[in-house]
């Protein structure tokens, strides 16, 4: 298989997409001329135009309206939020409109919308520019919630979401563009289905649930924990946090008999906890310690790199967490 | 006469400030001691400083993340900002808010905010503040042209201009949101137009000399304190480096650039200084004045010590759970009662 970057993977989601289908079309800030400001989008404009690939003014709450506007009368919009944390201007747009739009009809209104775009810490952007909206978005029923960790996942489950008939809340991660890793031909035309998650690494010792920038830190930590305590975790990437594919995530706990859950939001909710109850009713007896929890610290992200350090989960922290549910 | 020059050669000492600390941000910046997002503010330093000398103790102003200008032409010190920038304690947000956030209270700065549109009401609130209590205060909201489009900016103008706010909105349009011209974003040309819907007076100027932007900003901001509402203030400016940081500016050609560096806002008040009658001597030395200041609050910011953990959760409020600690997930500190950490 060859080997492309998460940011490729997203736009030859698109890509794909919009050469399949008319109706789908890209509009945000600078995802035309300006070729994305994280470049996700470059070339889109040159191959589709201007017609489809659309650059708006700084009107989050006005774009995304657009889209659930057009989605509801047949068009396939792709709303991309230069991050996720300009959403918070466009919440109402999505959690009263789109995610609504199906129900308040009846179900004889379907939204068919992608709203996509860079979610989580990047480096140093400081409390505004650094949320995990993961929590936010997973509490809304109405809305399937993706977030991507490889380059394979983002494309393939990109291409499902776009497919997808209703509203889907499309997290990337910030700092996950540069990652490369294998992605399917172009003729595969690989769709990979909402509510899998995926195994990621094999092991008896633990079980650690983990997903977006945070995944790669419990990947080392499981490297680290395999060469220093000869202890083998089971690495379990959820993909989809809205529906949950809870089964994949109990089945492995009643292999390791140990949980860790490893995110990048904030403790109070959201779907680490979430995951933390359906495991513990759904495994209980197979349990052998409590569930284990790593997070972002319980505080607005600070600038300073020291801090910012703290606060964001770390191999230190995972390791420490493995050790306590390993009784090691 | 000898008041207008000892103003003007102050308000040239603080452009040049505001113009060596960027250049010296941009250095550290690309050194790696400076992180996150970097909005300098070359190009535009008449603003500040003309908005500063217009406005008076009391004041209150709030812009957007590129922020560094007005702190500084207000008053902030250097140190303060540059030690913000480098994630210090000494820092004017003590390290937590970075390039996009300072703040500083005692000069009546209330923020570097970073979403688009996002203070406008905010900065409205304080004006609702001044009415309220019935003092003289006035608030000076700062935006780019960008910002214009979006719904927090047309909701804070809407109940500004309803109420008769004390307060003057500075549109500072440098001709670019990001990437964008503003012939993409805006079917007006003069945005003024905006601030007539909700009932606003509206002025419209170029911002590259520092006196006009005083004496114009001023009547504005006299007509707030008067109690006869707010002003709309398009000032047509240009930004000199890319968006931020991480922007080379490619939209724009070199052409346009150099064409706009011939009115440099810095330029014109030295050209004017001499023609005043001030010896490029005097100038040679103010300027190293401000060379050496500027070099010392860099020595400043790397000298400080880092953010403080204390800080970061003492600035916090209701973080705790009310669960016991040891029922918190890992990595949740509580916070006892009367504790500063
Ligand atoms: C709601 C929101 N959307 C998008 C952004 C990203 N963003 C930051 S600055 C900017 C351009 C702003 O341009 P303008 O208002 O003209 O101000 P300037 O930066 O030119 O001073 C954009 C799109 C943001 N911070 N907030």
């Amino acid at each position: 298989m060859r080997e492309i970057r998460y940011r490729e993977a997203v736009r030859e989601a698109m890509l794909e997409e919009m050469e399949r289908d008319e109706r789908v079309f890209l509009m945000g800030e600078e995802v035309g001329h300006y070729q994305g400001a994280y470049k996700v989008s470059e070339g889109l404009l040159a191959r589709f135009g201007e017609k489809r690939v659309i650059d708006t003014p700084i009107a989050e709450a006005g774009f995304a309206g657009i889209g659930v506007g057009a989605a509801m009368t047949g068009l396939r919009p792709i709303i991309e939020f230069m991050t996720w944390n300009f959403s918070f201007v466009a919440f109402d747009q999505i959690i009263s409109n789109a995610a609504k739009a199906s129900q308040m009809s009846g179900g004889r209104v379907p939204c068919p919308i992608v709203f996509r775009g860079p979610n989580g810490a990047a480096k140093q952007v400081a409390s505004q520019h650094s949320h995990s909206v993961d929590p936010f978005y997973t509490n809304i029923p109405g809305l399937w919630v993706v977030m991507p960790s490889t380059p394979r996942d983002a494309k393939g489950l990109l291409k499902t979401a776009i497919r997808e008939d209703n509203p889907v809340i499309f997290l990337e991660g910030e700092t996950l563009y540069n990652v490369k890793g294998e992605v399917p031909d172009v003729e595969a035309d690989e769709a990979i289905p909402f509510g899998k998650a995926r195994v990621a690494r094999e092991g008896d010792g633990c079980t650690i649930v983990a997903w977006g920038a945070p995944y790669y830190v419990v990947l080392d930590a499981a490297e680290r924990l395999r060469q220093e305590h000869g202890l083998e975790c089971e690495v379990v990437d959820p993909r989809t946090l809205r529906p949950l594919d809870i089964e994949t995530i109990v089945e492995s706990v009643k292999k390791t008999h140990r949980c860790v859950v490893v995110h990048e939001h904030w403790p109070y909710g959201g779907p680490g906890a979430e995951i933390v109850d359906q495991v513990q009713r759904e495994a209980f007896d197979w349990l052998d310690a409590p569930i284990e929890r790593v997070a972002a610290l319980d505080v607005p992200m600070p600038y300073a790199s020291n801090l910012e350090t703290l606060v964001l989960p770390n191999v230190d922290r995972v390791i420490e967490a493995v050790k306590r549910a390993a009784y090691l | 006469m000898a008041s207008g020059i000892d103003e003007l050669r102050q308000q040239y000492r603080r452009m040049l400030e505001i113009r060596r600390f960027e250049e010296e941000a941009a250095r550290a910046y690309a050194m790696g001691k400076i992180g996150g997002f970097l909005h300098l503010y070359i190009g535009q330093e008449a603003i500040a400083v003309g908005v500063a000398s217009a406005t008076r103790e009391g004041d209150y102003f709030f812009q957007t993340y590129r922020d560094h200008g007005i702190a500084l032409a207000l008053g902030m010190t250097l140190e303060a900002g540059m030690a913000e920038l480098f994630g210090k304690d000494t820092g004017c947000s003590r390290g937590l808010g970075g390039s996009m956030h300072f703040f500083d209270p005692e000069v009546g700065f209330y923020g570097g905010w970073g979403i688009v549109g996002g203070h406008v009401a905010v900065a409205a609130g304080a004006a609702f503040r001044s009415k309220y209590v019935g003092d003289e205060r006035v608030t000076v909201c700062f935006f780019g042209e960008g910002a214009t489009n979006i719904g927090g900016f047309h909701e804070g103008l809407s109940l500004a201009g309803l109420w008769k706010l004390p307060i003057v909105f500075i549109c500072e349009n440098n001709q670019y949101a990001m990437g964008t011209p503003m012939s993409r974003t805006s079917p007006l040309e003069d945005l003024t137009l905006k601030a007539q819907g909700y009932g606003m007076v509206g002025d419209r100027f170029e911002g590259h000399d520092v006196s006009v932007v005083k004496d114009r900003v001023k009547t504005a901001v006299d007509r707030a304190r008067k109690g006869e509402g707010p002003t709309f203030i398009e000032i047509e400016t240009y930004r000199f480096r890319g968006h931020s940081m991480s922007d080379p500016a490619k939209y724009r050609s070199r052409n346009e650039l150099e064409e706009r560096k011939k009115k440099d806002p810095i330029a014109i008040v030295r050209q004017r200084l001499l023609e005043a009658g001030v010896k490029e001597q005097a100038l040679l030395e103010l300027e190293g004045e401000v060379d050496d200041a500027v070099a010392a609050c860099v020595k400043h910011a790397d000298e400080a010590p880092p953010a403080e953990e204390s800080v970061m959760w003492s600035s916090v409020h209701a973080p705790t759970m009310a669960v016991p600690a040891d029922r918190l997930p890992r990595g949740v500190v509580r916070v006892e009662e009367g504790s500063d950490a």
